[in-house]
């Protein structure tokens, strides 16, 4: 607050090139902008209505000059096309070594998942000099994973795999925005790309603390009583996946918006057609009389345990098109 | 008395008691049944104004919220609030504005022909748009739609729980206003030509809404269709957008953007004619590089249909897409410098006078410059990447539909003012007015090319608070552009009342509706005229100690 | 035959009849150019699907009908014919040819919609409509049922603009058989020609799309 910043934080080895690029496109526009006017001013004053400036021969042959003009601000702004074209071509061309992270966008929050099987919800953290290759898909509308201090971003589409790549070069914290607009909080479907020293970073990976026991029952319960079935993410059927919903909005059918409390969990449970998520089909079955309240209390808390923004070592299944996973 | 003819005398207080505002009728119904180009253009001037200010008032609201990272209104509040203000600036004011009132009013007057090929298509082209007006108006107040006016899917079609089915309707029914006007236009300048108006003598003007009417023509269709399919998978929940149903929602943004590329120019080719008619009349010289600057206006028609990718370079396109649209966007960018090489080296050795049209021209060259300039950073792929979706893209296209296209606008409309109404602007109040804009306006957006380089993204009622100086000194230029907008509503309003009646050509300007009366007849030429000159013969003025 | 000229005045912004005629007929051209890029976008999203399913629009294709296709395209082929042949007879002042041969087009038009009507009912019948009753047990379903998304969007607007033509050449008719046109004097008739000739043109693309895919 009160700062007056010009340029975001250069944190990538591409965001250092794209700041040239940057650098040389406001260079040559400023050129052709200050003389053209330059030029209109100068003609403004010294050809205006009283002014007793000799006009003579007004049949000027200038057009040879405004060709040769054109010509040149074109080659300036071709020879911008191709610089920005191989820069294009490079983003596009992840190095072999890079790193695969896994990032499902969902209204409105991005889930990521380490190789490890770490987990985060709208923070990415990664080491420094090292180059990342992120994976992105979306669970229902069209999402965007911009990364401005990296000078990078890529639309994440519902039903195929983007990718996006970059090496950090700076430790430190920087935005992540949500850039395709996807609905009411869009704005907020942000978080942080957190950079750091690789021991740093390695310390972090190890840190990550398994889910409470009654969430691990849960999850027993969650694949004996079918939910899987449909809610697991190797499932084809389309039911809104549980990852990190638990404690944030929900968009319904009916147009509120209802906050994914234990009250929701349950109530979905047994009255699955009451608040149905938008976007997809009313078929959930309801459980009512089949559930009892000790067993409801443990699916919640596992479901719960799948919205830590600590990451764990989740057992429930694989992230959405994960192949094979590095050991880490 | 009869229809006041050539004097060439400039504002000579004639009054035409003979003319289109009285000569059939002053009823209601003369007017909403009225086959006369003249009050169609008339009855088009009043509702896009309605609009203007509608759009208006959304645009002033978004940047109150914008003027705290919290912002003030609820998220969904917001989301509708730029939506309604996409939808209305684009297909309600901008695309109708210079063909609809100037070019109606004027085309046919410019020809030397009594009317549009087709009066009838004519009215029923404004019916449609206020028909459209109505389904958009009654879908924001039943409570609006927030989908952007670009309605991507699958937001749009599955997830948003806005009146996307009726918005869609509006937008559907103002294209086929559009269509109609572009259809009549072509036909009437291919067909009704005064003897002698050669292709090559018409006014650039005329010219400009050829090249508008051939993209009107030709890329609304596929947004009708477009809208439509929309519109069929939302109700009918098929599928054709959707991947889950094995649909494709990049299918969507293609045929979206066939058509709004294009679109982009209708949104600023009549403007380049209304500039090319007035620079000349205050440089009093003719205009430099007459063929260059038509044939830069049909290039940019055609070339502008096949740059539509490059709103699409990080939503999946391959890699070689990428490269193909940006090359064209280059390309693109030739003509449109063409022309600002052309209105610059027209003033070169003239007699240059600043009344308001004049400042507004000025004012349009350098703002569509700094437009067009950013337009090469955003068609350069690598920093598109950057920046698309950001407040530079933002800045870009507002810098062109704003500091451009309604520039030329207002510019056109204190020009053919004392035509159309047969009274003076005060004129020192106009010149206010336009400077007012014109500094208003930079204030308002070039803190958003700022803006976007650091990462703010679009359509986002609140923002991190590292964006807020910025977004203050925008907020504080939108309250002074909206003061610039304001004041002509008053002053012109004015002037129909207590302006001073103009003669037929107070800016002895040339072109053949300075040849009738201020305001014109009904049928414009008791006599068809002969054209046997080609267009902006302005003379050298004669040395000051000689008058 | 003798029929007594009958030239309407040109309307007030017309400078002579011919300048009227002329700039109907390029009316009618332009109109036609717009029709071409509306179509034009509802074949691109069925090129994209084609492209994408190649198995899935090929079975889809083979669940049309194709024997009432082929007769509708015959149907509509002969219409134009008797429409052209209707023009000519215009041309050449033949009022009662002129009534007589625009009634025939007319009536073929009927006769299309109401094939079209049967074969939509059949398809109705089979559970091919998408978002209403679509049921396919295929493991293409999905293909299946948006080909027939774009068949039905493709052939209702095709119908409507049969439609619209049926009416248009209605009149034509009615105002034939009053007199209305002459050989000095036939440009509404010319211009229906031309709609309904664009009108036959758009089948002749939309029947190899729809009846021979998957049956080659």
């Amino acid at each position: 607050m009160g700062s007056m910043q010009l340029l975001p934080p250069t944190a990538s080895s591409h965001a250092a090139d794209m700041d040239w690029l940057f650098a040389a496109l406001i260079g040559t526009s400023a050129f052709i902008l200050l003389l053209v006017f330059g030029l209109m001013i100068l003609f403004c004053v010294r050809y205006r209505k009283n002014s007793k400036v000799e006009r003579g021969d007004r049949l000027g042959r200038t057009w040879r000059v405004e060709t040769a003009w054109t010509v040149a601000t074109f080659i300036a702004f071709l020879g911008l096309y191709f610089w920005g074209a191989d820069l294009y071509v490079g983003i596009h061309s992840p190095p072999k070594d890079a790193t695969d992270i896994y990032v499902v966008g969902k209204q409105w929050m991005w889930k990521i998942e380490h190789p490890g099987g770490q987990r985060e919800i709208d923070t990415l953290h990664v080491p420094v000099g090292k180059p990342v290759r992120l994976v992105l898909t979306s669970q229902d509308v069209i999402h965007d994973f911009a990364i401005p201090a990296f000078r990078v971003r890529q639309d994440a589409l519902p039903g195929r795999y983007e990718t996006l790549w970059f090496t950090p070069t700076k430790v430190g914290e920087y935005r992540l925005f949500c850039a395709e607009f996807c609905g009411t909080w869009h704005a907020r479907m942000g978080g942080s790309v957190v950079v750091m020293e690789p021991s740093d970073f390695q310390r972090w990976l190890e840190a990550q603390d398994p889910g409470p026991s009654l969430a691990q029952e849960g999850e027993a319960l969650f694949r004996s009583y079918g939910c899987s079935g449909c809610h697991g993410t190797a499932s084809t059927v389309h039911a809104p996946k549980l990852e990190g919903v638990f404690g944030r909005p929900v968009p319904l059918q009916d147009g509120r918006t209802v906050i994914a409390d234990d009250r929701y969990i349950r109530d979905s449970i047994l009255k699955p057609k009451s608040e149905i998520a938008a976007g997809y089909p009313p078929v959930m079955p309801s459980f009512a009389g089949q559930i009892g309240e000790d067993d409801l209390l443990k699916l919640v808390a596992y479901i719960k345990s799948l919205a830590d923004r600590t990451a764990q070592n989740s057992q429930t299944g694989q992230a959405a098109g994960s192949a094979e996973r590095p050991a880490q | 008395m009869t229809t006041a003819t050539v004097t060439g005398k400039p504002d000579e207080p004639v009054v035409a008691t003979r003319n289109y505002l009285t000569e059939e009728g002053v009823t209601l119904r003369s007017w909403l049944l009225t086959k006369d180009h003249k009050r169609i253009a008339i009855l088009y001037t009043l509702s896009i104004t309605f609009f203007f200010f509608v759009g208006g008032a959304a645009a002033t609201l978004i940047r109150l919220n914008l003027v705290t990272p919290a912002g003030i209104f609820t998220p969904d509040i917001y989301n509708r609030l730029f939506t309604l203000h996409g939808i209305v600036m684009v297909w309600f004011f901008l695309i109708p504005s210079i063909p609809n009132t100037m070019g109606n009013f004027l085309i046919p007057l410019m020809i030397g022909a009594k009317d549009l090929a087709f009066p009838r298509l004519n009215l029923l082209s404004w019916y449609l748009y206020v028909g459209a007006g109505f389904l958009a108006l009654f879908a924001i107040l039943i409570g609006g739609v927030d989908t952007g006016w670009t309605f991507y899917t699958p937001f749009s079609s599955l997830y948003s729980n806005g009146y996307v089915v009726l918005a869609l309707a509006a937008v559907f029914a103002v294209g086929f206003s559009s269509i109609l006007t572009g259809l009549n236009f072509i036909v009437t300048i291919h067909r009704m030509r005064a003897p002698g108006m050669t292709w090559y003598r018409l006014p650039v003007f005329v010219w400009s809404n050829y090249a508008t009417s051939v993209i009107m023509v030709l890329a609304t269709p596929v947004l009708a269709i477009t809208l439509m399919l929309v519109a069929v998978e939302r109700l009918l929940r098929v599928g054709i957008f959707d991947p889950a149903l094995g649909g494709d929602p990049l299918l969507f943004q293609h045929l979206f953007w066939f058509y709004s590329h294009p679109a982009v120019y209708i949104m600023i080719l009549p403007g380049f004619g209304v500039i090319s008619e007035i620079v000349p009349c205050f440089a009093r010289k003719p205009l430099f590089g007459y063929k260059f600057v038509v044939w830069s206006s049909i290039t940019i028609a055609i070339i502008g249909f096949f740059v539509w990718a490059h709103h699409m370079f990080v939503a999946g396109i391959s890699l070689y897409a990428g490269l193909v649209f940006s090359l064209l966007s280059y390309v693109i960018a030739v003509p449109s410098a063409i022309k600002v090489f052309n209105w610059t080296a027209t003033l070169h050795k003239g007699w240059i006078s600043f009344d308001a049209p004049m400042l507004y021209a000025l004012g349009f060259i350098g703002l569509f410059t700094i437009g067009g300039l950013t337009g090469l950073f955003v068609a350069n792929l690598a920093f598109d990447v950057h920046v698309t979706d950001t407040y530079f893209v933002v800045a870009h296209f507002h810098y062109i539909m704003v500091g451009g296209m309604v520039s030329a606008y207002f510019g056109g409309l204190h020009y053919w003012w004392p035509k159309v109404t047969g009274r003076l602007y005060p004129e020192w109040w106009a010149r206010i007015a336009a400077l007012l804009i014109f500094f208003g306006f930079n204030l308002t957006f070039f803190p958003q090319f700022i803006l976007g380089y650091l990462g703010m993204e679009r359509r986002y009622y609140s923002y991190p608070p590292e964006f807020q100086v910025w977004n203050i000194f925008s907020s504080a230029g939108a309250s002074v552009l909206a003061v610039g907008y304001a004041l002509p509503f008053f002053y012109l309003g004015w002037s129909l009342f207590r302006g001073k009646r103009a003669g037929s050509n107070p800016w002895a300007a040339t072109g053949l509706e300075w040849q009738t009366s201020s305001p014109p007849p009904a049928h414009n030429f008791d006599v068809t005229p002969t054209v046997t000159r080609p267009p902006y013969q302005y003379r050298p003025e004669p040395e000051p100690q000689d008058v | 035959m003798s029929d007594a000229p009958v030239i309407p005045q040109p309307e007030p912004q017309y400078a002579t009849a011919e300048q009227q005629a002329d700039t109907a007929s390029f009316g009618m051209w332009v109109f036609l150019a717009t029709e071409v890029l509306f179509f034009g976008g509802m074949l691109l999203a069925y090129t994209w699907l084609r492209a994408t399913y190649p198995e899935g629009v090929a079975e889809a294709g083979r669940h049309t009908k194709i024997v009432i296709g082929s007769v509708n395209t015959l149907v509509l082929l002969t219409s134009s014919f008797t429409m052209g042949w209707a023009v000519h007879a215009a041309e050449h002042g033949s009022r009662k040819a002129l009534t007589q041969l625009l009634a025939v087009t007319a009536l073929l038009g009927l006769l299309f919609l109401g094939l079209k009507g049967y074969e939509y009912h059949k398809e109705w019948t089979e559970h091919l409509v998408p978002g209403l009753n679509f049921h396919e047990d295929s493991v293409h379903a999905q293909t299946i049922e948006l080909f027939y998304f774009l068949y039905f969007l493709l052939t209702g607007i095709h119908g409507i603009h049969v439609t619209i033509g049926i009416g248009l050449i209605a009149v034509m008719a009615v105002r034939a058989r009053r007199g209305a046109f002459s050989s000095r004097y036939y440009t509404p008739v010319e211009v229906t020609g031309l709609y309904w000739h664009f009108v036959d043109i758009v089948w002749i693309f939309l029947y190899p799309l729809i009846y021979l895919a998957g049956r080659s």
